[in-house]
C-alpha cells in the first residue's frame, strides 16, 4: 500500500516534471512568413489596462490566422517595457512612452505603436453631491489643500482621496494630465493597486474620491460609484476625440525594432477596423478616430 | 547472479540515497541562488545609483521619481515592525493560553476541536484574509472608532489572526513535553492547577514558546496580500493605530510590475527584498540561539 502510494507520487511528480519542461519549451517563437499565410507564436506582456483587449483581439487574431497565436500576460507597463527590451516577450504592452521609464539608450531601440486610446474619469463615492469639478479643484484635492468637499461646493464631509501606487501608468496619466504635473501631497488618503481595489474601498468609504479607466466603467460599477465631470465636461469618447476632455492616454505596444512577422500582423490587425468594433465594446477608442494627437 | 546483485544493491540501497543526496544538494544550491541573486540586485542601490544605506535605512523620504530619487525606506521598515509586533502582542497571549487549554483545561475539547480549527486556519490562503479583512473587519473599524477603516490596526488584526495557528501550535508543541514529573512534584506540593500552569509549565516550555512567538513574528514581516489590502498603503508614517501607513511588502507588491529593472526605482525595491531576507536571517538566528540555551533535558 505504501509502496503503491510512493510510486503514484514519483509518476505524478515526473508527469508535472515532464510537462512543465514541454510548455516551458513551446513558447519559443519560431516565426515563419511564407506563402502568405502566418504561423508562429509571440508574447505580447505588460499593462493590466490594456490586457483585457490584447487578450480578446489576440483569440479574434487566432481565428483568422489558424497558425499564429498570440499570448498575453499582464504584470504591468514596465515589466512589458523590459520584456520587450530584452527580446524576451516580442510585444510589450504599456500605457506611458518608453522614454519616462527606460534609460535614453533603450528607448531608442523600441518602435512604439498607438493602438488605442484609453479615457479615464474623476470618480467618487455616492454620498457626494458635487457632479463637475474644475482641474484647478482635483489639483487643491490632491495636494491637501481642500479636504472638505463643502469647499468645492458640496455637502459637510471630510475628503477621503484614493490613490493609485506611485509606479501605476494611471497614475502617471492623471498627473500629466488633470494635475497638469503637479505632484500630488505624499502620504495623503490611502493608495490602491488596481481599478478593482479603487472601486470596492470607493463605495465604501464616505467622501471619497479617485479615478478610475473608461473601459472599467460598466453599467455595474457606475451603480456603485458617481462619475464627475472636468469643468463640466463629460467623460467620454466625443469630448476625448475632439480634444474637449484631457484625461486619456494612449496605450503603446512597444517592439524592438520595427515589428515584422506575427508581432507586426497582430499590431496592424489591432490597429484595423476590424477590430474596431471590439475596441469601442470593451471600452477603449480606436487611435484612428481621434481627431486631436 | 552478479548483475542482479548490482541491481538488488541498487535497489536496495543507491537508488534511495542518491536521490536524497541529490535534493539535498538541490535545495542549498537553490537557496544560495536565490541569495546571491536577491543579494547582486539589492546592494546595486547602494553600489550603482551611490544611495547611502543610512538614508535608505533611516529616511522617511520616499520620492522614487524623478533625476534625483529620493529612497528612503524608513516608513516602510517602520510600518512592517510596528504591524509585526502589534499582531505578535495580541496573538502570543491567546496562543499560549490556547495550548494551555488544549493540554492543561481541556484535552479532549483541544484535540477534537481546537486542533483541527487551527489546521484549518494554516490552510486558508492570505488573500482569502485580506478579502475578509476588507469587507467585514473595515466596515467594523469604520463603525466602531471612525476613519476610513484602511488602517494600521486592521493590518495588526488580519495579521495576528493569521499568525496565531503558529505560536499555539508550536506553544503547545512546546507544553506537550513538559515531562509529567514536574507537573506532579508541583501538585504534590499543594499547588492547584493554574499554579502549575503558570509558576511549573509555561516557565519550563518558556523556550519552545519563544520558538513560536518569534516564528509567528518572521511570518508577520512577510506577509504581503492579507496586509497590503487592509493597510491603505500611504506613504506616511502611521499617526495612530486608525491611520493608513505601507509595509515593506506592501510597497513590493504595489510597485514591482510597474518599475523597470535597473532604475534606481527598481533596485530600491530589491534593496527592500533584500532586507527582508536578512531580517528573516536574524529570526532564524534567534531561533537557533533560543534553541542552543536548551529546553527540558
Amino acid at each position: 500500500m505504501k509502496k503503491n502510494s510512493i510510486k503514484t507520487m514519483i509518476a505524478a511528480l515526473s508527469i508535472t516534471l515532464l510537462a512543465g519542461i514541454f510548455a516551458g519549451c513551446g513558447t519559443k517563437e519560431e516565426s515563419k512568413e511564407g506563402q502568405g499565410s502566418l504561423s508562429g507564436s509571440i508574447t505580447a506582456a505588460g499593462s493590466t489596462a490594456l490586457q483585457p483587449l490584447a487578450e480578446q483581439a489576440g483569440k479574434k487574431f487566432t481565428e483568422k490566422n489558424p497558425n499564429a497565436t498570440v499570448n498575453v500576460q499582464g504584470g504591468g507597463s514596465g515589466t512589458g517595457l523590459k520584456l520587450v527590451s530584452e527580446g524576451t516577450a516580442e510585444i510589450g504592452n504599456s500605457d506611458i512612452l518608453a522614454e519616462t521609464k527606460l534609460d535614453a539608450a533603450t528607448a531608442k531601440e523600441l518602435v512604439d505603436h498607438k493602438v488605442c486610446v484609453i479615457g479615464f474619469a474623476m470618480v467618487v463615492n455616492n454620498d457626494v453631491t458635487v457632479n463637475s469639478l474644475t482641474s484647478k479643484q482635483v489639483q487643491d484635492i490632491f495636494t491637501g489643500k481642500v479636504t472638505n468637499w463643502k469647499e468645492v461646493g458640496g455637502n459637510d464631509l471630510a475628503i477621503q482621496v484614493i490613490n493609485r501606487a506611485k509606479s501605476s501608468g494611471t497614475r502617471t496619466t492623471f498627473i500629466d494630465t488633470v494635475m497638469n504635473k503637479t505632484v500630488e501631497k505624499d502620504g495623503l488618503g490611502t493608495m490602491q493597486d488596481s481599478n478593482g481595489n479603487v472601486r470596492t474601498s470607493l463605495k465604501s468609504t464616505k467622501g471619497a474620491i479617485s479615478y478610475l479607466a473608461l473601459s472599467y466603467l460598466d453599467e455595474a460599477v457606475r451603480k456603485d460609484i458617481k462619475v464627475l465631470k472636468i469643468d463640466n465636461i463629460d467623460a467620454n469618447k466625443e469630448n476625448i476625440t475632439a480634444g474637449k476632455y484631457s484625461f486619456w492616454s494612449y496605450e503603446h505596444m512597444y517592439t524592438k525594432g520595427e515589428a515584422k512577422g506575427v508581432a507586426k500582423a497582430f499590431i496592424d490587425y489591432m490597429m484595423s477596423d476590424d477590430n474596431k468594433v471590439l475596441v469601442e465594446k470593451l471600452g477603449y477608442i480606436p487611435s484612428s478616430d481621434m481627431k486631436v494627437k | 547472479m552478479k548483475k542482479r546483485n548490482l541491481w538488488h544493491r541498487l535497489k536496495t540501497e543507491y537508488i534511495g540515497r542518491g536521490i536524497s543526496t541529490l535534493c539535498g544538494i538541490i535545495i542549498v544550491v537553490l537557496t544560495l541562488s536565490i541569495i546571491l541573486f536577491i543579494a547582486s540586485k539589492g546592494l546595486s542601490t547602494f553600489t550603482k545609483n551611490n544611495y547611502s544605506l543610512m538614508d535608505f535605512l533611516f529616511s522617511t523620504e520616499w520620492n522614487p521619481e524623478g533625476n534625483k530619487p529620493k529612497l528612503g525606506a524608513g516608513i516602510f521598515i517602520v510600518g512592517s515592525t510596528l504591524v509585526s509586533i502589534g499582531a505578535v502582542l495580541i496573538s502570543a497571549p491567546i496562543g499560549v493560553a490556547l495550548a494551555v487549554f488544549m493540554h492543561y483545561i481541556s484535552p479532549g475539547l483541544g484535540k477534537k476541536i481546537i486542533q483541527p480549527s487551527l489546521e484549518l486556519f494554516v490552510g486558508i490562503p492570505s488573500v482569502v484574509y485580506g478579502w475578509i479583512g476588507i469587507s467585514v473587519l473595515l466596515p467594523i473599524i469604520k463603525a466602531g472608532f471612525g476613519g476610513i477603516g484602511f488602517s494600521l490596526l486592521a493590518g495588526i488584526i488580519v495579521l495576528s489572526i493569521m499568525i496565531l495557528p503558529t505560536i499555539a501550535s508550536i506553544s503547545s508543541d512546546a507544553i506537550k513535553i513538559v515531562p509529567r514529573d514536574y507537573v506532579e512534584a508541583s501538585y504534590g506540593l499543594g499547588a492547584t492547577r493554574w499554579q502549575t500552569v503558570s509558576k511549573v509549565v509555561v516557565p519550563a516550555a518558556k523556550n519552545g514558546i519563544f520558538t513560536g512567538i518569534v516564528l509567528g513574528l518572521a511570518r508577520a514581516f512577510g506577509e504581503a496580500l492579507a496586509v497590503q489590502m487592509v493597510i491603505g498603503n500611504s506613504i506616511k508614517l502611521a499617526g495612530g493605530l486608525l491611520k493608513p501607513t505601507s509595509t515593506l511588502t506592501s510597497i513590493l507588491t504595489m510597485d514591482m510590475g510597474n518599475t523597470v529593472a535597473g532604475s534606481a526605482w527598481n533596485n530600491a525595491l530589491w534593496s527592500m527584498a533584500l532586507l527582508l531576507l536578512v531580517i528573516s536571517f536574524v529570526f532564524i538566528l534567534i531561533i537557533r540561539a533560543i534553541g542552543k540555551r536548551g529546553d527540558i533535558k
